[in-house]
């Protein structure tokens, strides 16, 4: 094998106001050509900043402090500017993380492809389209002469994605560094593009950095894997071989906090190396004042949810005329129950309805058809309605994404209180103040997080603030719509503690959707499937993935990512 | 096609309501008739006039006559001309068309080449002069300026004159002052009056745009594929800059028109805006009534063309 690149004692600085910021720190890796290398590590590593480098996209004011980048024998770093865009498109191509934000949108994908290959081939414009039409081809777009015609926009995620990796190879470079390909898309299309990337490199004979978060993408794919924590290069080596026996401590945590879908466990391992857990004073909750229930909550028998062939259709396209209106049915004849302290799952691809549910339940969409009942009180189709406005104390929502669930210019405490102060739960504002504080401190942020502002957090962080101000009207449902999709997975594994944790304290029912099955299989008694608007299955959590009944059940199950099979 | 018949639905709706408040200003801006008789007029003459000009017939019965004449381009006589109210207006259109065109192409030219510089070169000198220069041009107020250059380029230098339109060549009705040196001599001044404002804004906008999108992933996709910056910066940033850009020129040409009141007062141009000045004075109602829907007519107008570029600039509004 002829090795393409080889990095030796790589640093990258980004000096600041006041000090120097080491994002990578003596980095050295080899990749040869016809190999995937799996570079993994969690948000913060530096590994997109390692990708950056090589490419000479670092931003500013990102540099190149010391250290070496040989490029076919070449060392890179005494590359011009105009060299450095030589190498980019021709010698080395790159594919980002969401191919929505990767394409103009303004200009159809022929005109980008034949751009590029023109740029970087010097072709004619008729040869360029024709070879336009074979890179289309070879990615495995139907129809491709056509399409050279179609917008972005025109696409679905996944083929969008595949005219990214088709502009990556316009200029027929023999390295390819994959920023999280698959990160934005579903698990079906993201084995579809893994095994693309794999067959592109292997027919051409092309290195890959594959960077990314998912240690399942890289045991599916990578030949050897690369692992980086906080700027250092921890471990290298063969896939098997790391992900089997890991030598590095850093490694080892992160292999066990990767949820399993194999066996339930009732805890994760906790993994302090990455977001060290503030020291924790946490409360007796049931003494405490959120222990208690709600005035007007009476204890009650049966289900705390029951959903019963409900509805709903989004209007598509709007007209005056009935007949020319368009509706997408977003939930289809749908009825399930939910018991008291159960945690009940919703998997489904996105587009399946899943989420359109949890808002229905929540108050924020209104279902055209079908009842739904909180705790056997019938909740109305109507804003002011009595018993949904009463549902709101003891139903609280913790939402996907932990940076725009918060409003930035209020402080945590504020934000915290605001379920409080909205429904006059405390006697005094000293009281909601000791509460906030209380409540801070047992989701592991400490009081001293109260007086300070959301952007000062991390994902995890916020995510835990949101947690926090769910529990603040001492609600008896939780629904946590993806609660950590947005999370790496040593925080992910924190996160979901804290809710097993709480409920376990608070005897919470809870409704948790999300298209991680790994993550579902840990965290939930009953699950239901739903694609398209339906709902295809409901099991317990063994009897899904020990025998799914439902064909689509088991396609699902058969994509996963399996750690153990590596 | 479906879209564009409702938009030219609310454009209708549009002008029958602006028709609507301009026919009023008939009824509630005074009593006509003081103005159109004679001083020694007898109660009777009062009476005639007013049977005569149809006044006393119910409210909505005038306002169908306003309507049926206004949709065969007859707005009534001025009562200070004691000409058509449209042969008034479409003498005077010429030089306020000429004018709004030639400071338009002004403020466009300069504010976007300088916009798309101050975009990609935030950090350079150059950008900065310019972008701290253009909080003048934001602030002034146009007829602060107007009197300025006057004083300059017209009373110190004496390079330009300081009022009128200069030679116009007739081209069949249409009174045109780009045909003679002399008349570019004195569109220039007022030209860049108007534009200034409309310069600052183009520029800041479109250097906003600019820098917005430059950090957009597809802008680090192009880099990534080896494209030059020119490509780059013409052929993807700027492009994806054009949509709210052309809101806002649309925006600002209806401006330009509005503007040009108090520059055409402030350089005595011979335009629509400086007849609808001595009209207030004068509270002649029909070229004020006329000029008010005539103002509003070009707005939708312009609006619509600006919502069928949109067309032409985003593919993903065909679709949707």
């Amino acid at each position: 094998m002829t090795q393409l690149l080889d990095i030796r004692n790589l640093c990258i600085d980004f000096p600041m106001r006041n000090l120097v910021l080491n994002a990578v720190k003596n980095f050295d890796l080899q990749v040869n050509a016809g190999e995937i290398i799996g570079l993994v590590g969690e948000s913060g590593a530096g590994k997109s900043t390692v990708g950056n480098a090589i490419t000479g996209l670092l931003g500013k004011p990102g540099r190149i402090s010391s250290g070496e980048v040989y490029f076919q024998g070449e060392n890179i770093r005494d590359y011009t500017d105009e060299q450095m865009r030589k190498l980019r498109g021709r010698r080395i191509g790159t594919i980002f993380q969401d191919p929505q934000s990767s394409l103009n949108p303004l200009m159809t994908v022929g005109k980008q492809l034949v751009e590029t290959i023109q740029e970087c081939l010097g072709l004619k414009a008729k040869d360029a389209e024709a070879r336009a039409i074979e890179l289309l081809n070879d990615v495995g777009i139907p129809d491709p002469q056509s399409r050279l015609n179609s917008y972005p926009h025109q696409f679905s995620g996944g083929m969008r994605q595949r005219v990214v990796i088709a502009l990556a190879l316009a200029g027929d470079p023999e390295l390819i560094i994959a920023d999280e390909p698959t990160t934005a898309l579903d698990v079906s299309i993201q084995s579809q593009i893994l095994k693309l990337i794999r067959r592109i490199c292997d027919e051409r004979g092309l290195g890959v950095i594959m960077v990314t978060h998912d240690i399942g993408v890289v045991s599916e794919i990578a030949d050897r894997v690369a692992v980086m924590f906080r700027g250092e290069l921890v471990e290298v080596g063969d896939v098997n071989q790391v992900l089997r026996l890991p030598q590095h401590e850093y490694t080892q945590n992160l292999i066990v906090a990767v949820p399993s879908p194999d066996k339930r466990l009732h805890r994760f391992t906790c993994v302090d190396l990455i977001e060290g857990e503030a020291a924790q004073s946490k409360i007796d909750v049931q003494s405490h004042w959120l222990g208690k229930t709600n005035a007007g909550v009476e204890a009650s028998v049966g289900p705390a949810i029951q959903v019963k062939n409900m509805s709903l259709a989004f209007r598509l396209k709007n007209s005056v005329f009935k007949s020319q209106r368009t509706f997408v049915q977003a939930v289809d004849n749908v009825s399930f129950d939910i018991q008291q302290g159960e945690t009940f799952g919703l998997v489904g691809e996105s587009g399946s309805g899943k989420s359109t549910v949890a808002k229905i339940i929540a108050g924020l969409h209104f279902a055209d058809t079908g009842d739904l009942s909180i705790y056997g009180q019938k909740i109305g189709p109507k804003h002011n309605d009595l018993a949904r406005r009463h549902s709101r104390t003891f139903l609280q929502v913790v939402f996907q994404d932990p940076y725009s669930s918060m409003n930035s210019r209020m402080n945590i405490r504020d934000i915290v209180a605001e379920p409080m102060r909205f429904h006059r739960l405390t006697e005094n504002e000293s009281q909601t103040r000791q509460i906030v504080d209380d409540l801070l401190d047992h989701v592991g942020l400490g009081k001293t997080a109260a007086r300070r502002y959301p952007h000062e957090f991390s994902g995890g962080q916020r995510q835990r603030i949101a947690i926090a101000r769910a529990l603040a009207s001492r609600p008896r449902i939780l629904i946590c719509d993806e609660p950590t999709s947005a999370l790496d997975v040593s925080t992910q594994a924190q996160i979901l503690n804290l809710l097993r944790d709480l409920q376990d304290e608070l005897g919470l029912t809870m409704l948790f959707i999300s298209h991680d099955l790994p993550v579902v299989r840990q965290m939930c008694d009953r699950i239901a499937v739903m694609r398209h608007g339906k709902i295809c299955e409901i099991a317990s959590n063994e009897d899904l993935f020990e025998s799914p009944q439902h064909a689509y059940s088991q396609h699902l199950l058969n994509l996963m990512p399996n750690l153990g099979a590596a | 096609m479906r879209y564009l018949f409702g938009r030219l639905m609310q454009v209708g709706l549009v002008m029958i309501i602006v028709s609507f408040v301009s026919f009023s200003m008939f009824n509630f801006v005074g009593d006509p008739l003081s103005s159109l008789l004679p001083e020694d007029a007898t109660a009777a003459d009062a009476d005639r006039m007013r049977e005569a000009l149809g006044l006393n017939d119910t409210v909505m019965t005038q306002y169908g006559r306003f309507m049926t004449n206004a949709v065969q381009g007859n707005f009534g006589i001025s009562y200070r001309l004691k000409q058509p109210v449209t042969e008034l207006i479409a003498s005077r259109l010429p030089a306020t068309l000429e004018l709004v065109a030639v400071s338009a192409v002004i403020a466009i030219t300069f504010g976007v080449t300088a916009g798309v510089f101050c975009g990609i070169r935030p950090k350079s000198w150059l950008s900065k002069t310019i972008l701290s220069s253009s909080l003048a041009g934001v602030s002034l107020p146009t007829f602060v300026i107007g009197i300025a250059l006057i004083y300059i380029f017209a009373v110190t230098l004496q390079w330009l004159p300081s009022s009128g339109r200069g030679g116009t060549v007739d081209l069949g009705g249409w009174k045109t002052s780009l045909l003679t040196v002399d008349g570019w001599r004195s569109i220039l001044l007022p030209a860049i009056t108007l534009s200034l404002f409309q310069t600052t804004m183009i520029l800041r906008l479109v250097r906003a745009e600019m820098l917005e999108v430059m950090r957009a992933d597809f802008i680090k996709f192009a880099r990534a594929r080896g494209l030059t910056d020119r490509a780059i910066n013409f052929g993807h940033a700027l492009r994806n800059t054009l949509v709210p850009v052309t809101t806002v020129i649309g925006m600002n040409i209806g401006g330009l028109i509005a503007f040009s009141v108090i520059t055409e007062t402030v350089f005595q141009w011979p335009g629509t805006g400086l007849m609808f000045i001595q009209a207030v004075g004068f509270v002649d109602i029909p070229v004020m009534a006329a000029y008010l829907l005539f103002v509003a007519g070009l707005f939708v107008l312009i609006s619509l063309t600006v919502d069928l570029l949109y067309f032409l600039i985003d593919p993903r509004i065909r679709l949707s």
